[in-house]
């Protein structure tokens, strides 16, 4: 996720400094354009592009990681084909970013325009902040006991209430909609902050030509806040949905995949398949499929939601 | 990536710093330095500290580094540190992994220097020693401890309930009623109401006390969970052990059992298995949860450790065939093959696994040492403190155990028997499913 939000932000200070004056003037800029973004360039190259380029040449090999790699053609990716666990990690992800997704965007623009309207104090809209602060591993622990089912607080309360105890971990009608909550609850703050900056970026006299046209709250949200707010919403489209389809960290502290296959999600199951079973062939396989759905989410949705372009202009 | 970069430099630096060691003591035999040691146990890690501090003494150009890491990241670490160059010279090593990691030829085999320094393999307990030589007939280790599995259960529970702890040592089972083992069972679960499992209106669904806790599905060897009940019926994980090259969880026999284990959480005389997905089953046991958990030797100081709560010790009930049975796993510490300093890495695994070392760890009561003398001791240990330990040390008295099933691919095996064990615990899938999981782990050895 803050990968892409960095590639994005590099992407336009490049293409933004070169304004062309003169040829000379072009050319000394060049060398200093080159010498600011070698830093990046060259993280860029070694962490990603060459593990890429390896990876899926690790795919059409069996590999154990102690040996040398076996040229092995297409026999990894026909494996996958027919094996049901993969397409069962495919299900149990695409529930997951649905869920994640769908809260997580409803919840962050309610929070943004709250940010925006109500809650001008810098505390409250830094507070918003905060769980996105914690690291992924610990935010999970604590949820994963405070909801336990034995002795975990909530469930304490739930039985208080009369209700019967939820086993949030252990069921497998659970275990993927609790990780969804979690990771909602960790991310929204920062979902809503990117949003938050899209709505200031709106000019205000927009709204006060929409007050004396005598549009009410309702109209003025959906019919110039919405519109206006378009790329912003692509681009945190973008960059939440790539990020909940890598969902790794939260499953592998807590339910390990199980109950049964109910939260194997494709990034623990190349985990499993690569680093616990020792089959990096395998789980490069998985990830060169996982890269290419990927780019293909995210090329539709630029496309179709047209995130390049703005009402505004 | 990133990590692989670090351990890079991290080599890097240490082959820096070796070449500077090696060259000013290149003249002296190379059993001098630091050599580096893991282990998973936090448990253990003080004994093992005294052992490292006594062979320092005793060894003065040898010190030993102990690092402790858990069993959850203990595997892949190592796995790292073997392709980085940054693997500790020693290392504790599992039955179910080291079939692999000798293939791969990670492990240096110690034939020779087990010969040169005449070591005696009878004097470990039975089949241990013997456990670490691989397919290759060369032996990558030299045992440090051994388990068992016992039945710990709550004393008050147990007598509220009017059951004797003599009844707990003659229990039977068997997969069609469950023999008086489930009869105990059922008699310890209560429920919401003060009802017990046995008397007309109990109330499955809610229930306070589970007569047996569970500690999760087995997945492929089900160490504590079932394989003391499936394996009394002369059933057995694979056609031979060590190094079969197919497994059984086809067999009707293995399945009834499966089946009969599946339904005691049916009848509610045990948790359900998603109920267990977080807090430990000793944990629940300590909560007053359940009444009897059946575990390993090395929960002893676990279980017994709790506050406010008397705990027991009964052996495993008798099976079918009139004999109890008790899955025997031990561990050994192994050689790494690119350890830079390999004379001193053999006097060390030398000492863990002698009798200096072993006896150290037995007056700790906190394992069986693999050294018979010393497993005596431990049993002494133990009774000092309290604990009777007869319901583990008598398997290997009677020989009614078996081993850990030694195989190639037992990652793979576990990746394929976990969901569908999980499955059949769960009461989601008949065990009768386990014949199709069973021909993917057999395909696996074709």
């Amino acid at each position: 996720m803050t990968t892409l939000a960095k590639h994005s932000r590099s992407a336009s200070a490049a293409s933004a400094s070169p304004k062309p004056q003169g040829s000379h003037r072009r050319l000394g800029d060049l060398k200093i354009a080159l010498l600011f973004i070698a830093p990046a360039m060259i993280g860029f190259v070694f962490f990603y592009v060459l593990p890429t380029v390896r990876g899926i040449y690790l795919s059409f090999t069996e590999y154990n990681i102690l040996g040398d790699p076996e040229w092995v053609g297409m026999d990894n990716y026909v494996a996958i084909a027919a094996d049901p666990l993969f397409w069962n990690s495919l299900a149990v992800t695409g529930q997951y970013v649905f869920l994640n997704i769908l809260l997580q965007t409803a919840l962050a623009l309610g929070l943004a325009l709250l940010m925006h309207n109500v809650a001008k104090s810098t505390i409250i809209r830094g507070t918003l902040l905060l769980p996105y602060l914690m690291s992924n591993v610990i935010a999970a622990l604590l949820w994963f006991w405070m909801l336990d089912y034995q002795i975990g607080v909530v469930n304490q309360f739930i039985e208080w209430s009369g209700l019967p105890r939820v086993a949030f971990f252990g069921s497998e009608a659970w275990a993927i909609p609790t990780q969804a909550l979690i990771n909602t609850w960790r991310h929204m703050g920062y979902t809503a902050l990117l949003i938050f900056a899209g709505l200031q970026a709106i000019p205000s006299h927009v709204y006060e030509v929409a007050k004396l046209d005598g549009a009410s709250a309702f109209q003025t949200f959906r019919k110039i806040t919405i519109p206006l707010l378009r790329p912003v919403l692509v681009l945190v489209l973008v960059v939440t949905v790539i990020g909940s389809f890598q969902v790794f960290d939260t499953v592998a502290v807590t339910t390990a995949g199980g109950p049964v296959n109910a939260t194997r999600v494709i990034q623990y199951y190349i985990y499993q398949r690569a680093f616990t079973e020792s089959d990096f062939g395998y789980g490069s396989a998985i990830a060169v499929i996982l890269f290419l759905i990927l780019a293909l989410v995210a090329f539709i949705q630029m496309k179709f939601l047209k995130g390049n372009e703005s009402d505004l202009d | 990536m990133k990590k692989s970069l670090g351990a890079v430099a991290v080599a890097a630096a240490m082959a820096l710093s070796l070449s500077a060691c090696s060259g000013s003591s290149s003249s002296e035999e190379s059993a001098t330095g630091e050599i580096s040691y893991w282990l998973w146990d936090a448990n253990q890690l003080p004994a093992y500290q005294q052992c490292a501090d006594d062979f320092a003494q005793a060894n003065p150009d040898i010190t030993v580094k102990i690092t402790q890491r858990g069993w959850d990241d203990y595997w892949s670490t190592l796995t790292n540190g073997f392709v980085g160059g940054t693997a500790p010279d020693v290392f504790t090593n599992h039955l179910g992994r080291y079939g692999e990691l000798a293939e791969n030829k990670q492990l240096l085999a110690i034939d020779e220097a087990v010969e040169k320094d005449n070591i005696d393999l009878s004097a470990y307990n039975e089949g241990l020693a013997d456990l670490w030589v691989g397919q290759d007939g060369k032996r990558y280790g030299l045992p440090k401890d051994w388990d068992t599995i016992g039945l710990f259960y709550n004393k008050a529970m147990l007598s509220s309930a009017g059951i004797t702890e003599d009844q707990m040592k003659d229990l039977t089972w068997n997969p069609e009623d469950g023999g008086s083992y489930e009869k105990v069972i059922a008699h310890l679960t209560v429920d919401k109401n003060g009802k017990r499992g046995d008397e007309p209106g109990f109330d499955k669904n809610n229930v306070d006390v589970y007569g047996l806790g569970l500690n999760g599905g087995g997945d492929s060897s089900g160490q504590t969970e079932w394989s003391y009940l499936t394996n009394t019926t002369g059933w057995s994980h694979t056609d031979k052990n060590p190094w079969g090259t197919t497994y059984n969880y086809d067999d009707p026999k293995f399945q009834e059992s499966m089946d009969w284990f599946a339904g005691l959480a049916d009848k509610g005389y045990m948790p359900k298995l998603e109920t267990t997905v977080g807090a430990s089953m000793a944990d629940t046991f300590a909560a007053g949860k359940s009444a009897i958990n059946a575990h390993g030797s090395w929960m002893i100081g676990q279980y017994t450790g709790y506050k406010g709560i008397e705990v027991g010790i009964a052996p495993t009930p008798v099976g079918p065939e009139g004999e109890r049975a008790s899955m025997f796993n031990g561990l050994a510490d192994s050689i790494w093959a690119g350890t830079e300093k390999k004379d001193a890495a053999i006097k060390w695994v030398e000492y863990l696994a002698s009798a200096d070392c072993q006896d150290v760890v037995a007056s700790q009561a906190v394992v069986f040492p693999a050294l018979k003398a010393s497993s005596d001791k431990a049993a002494v240990a133990f009774q000092a403190k309290g604990v009777d330990v007869t319901a583990f040390t008598e398997h290997v008295k009677n020989k009614t155990t078996f081993l850990y099933p030694i195989t190639d691919n037992t990652a793979k095996v576990k990746g394929i028997m976990e969901p569908a064990m999980d499955a059949v615990v769960s009461g989601k899938a008949p065990a009768s499913s386990l014949t199709q999981a069973n021909e993917q782990v057999n395909a696996l050895f074709k």
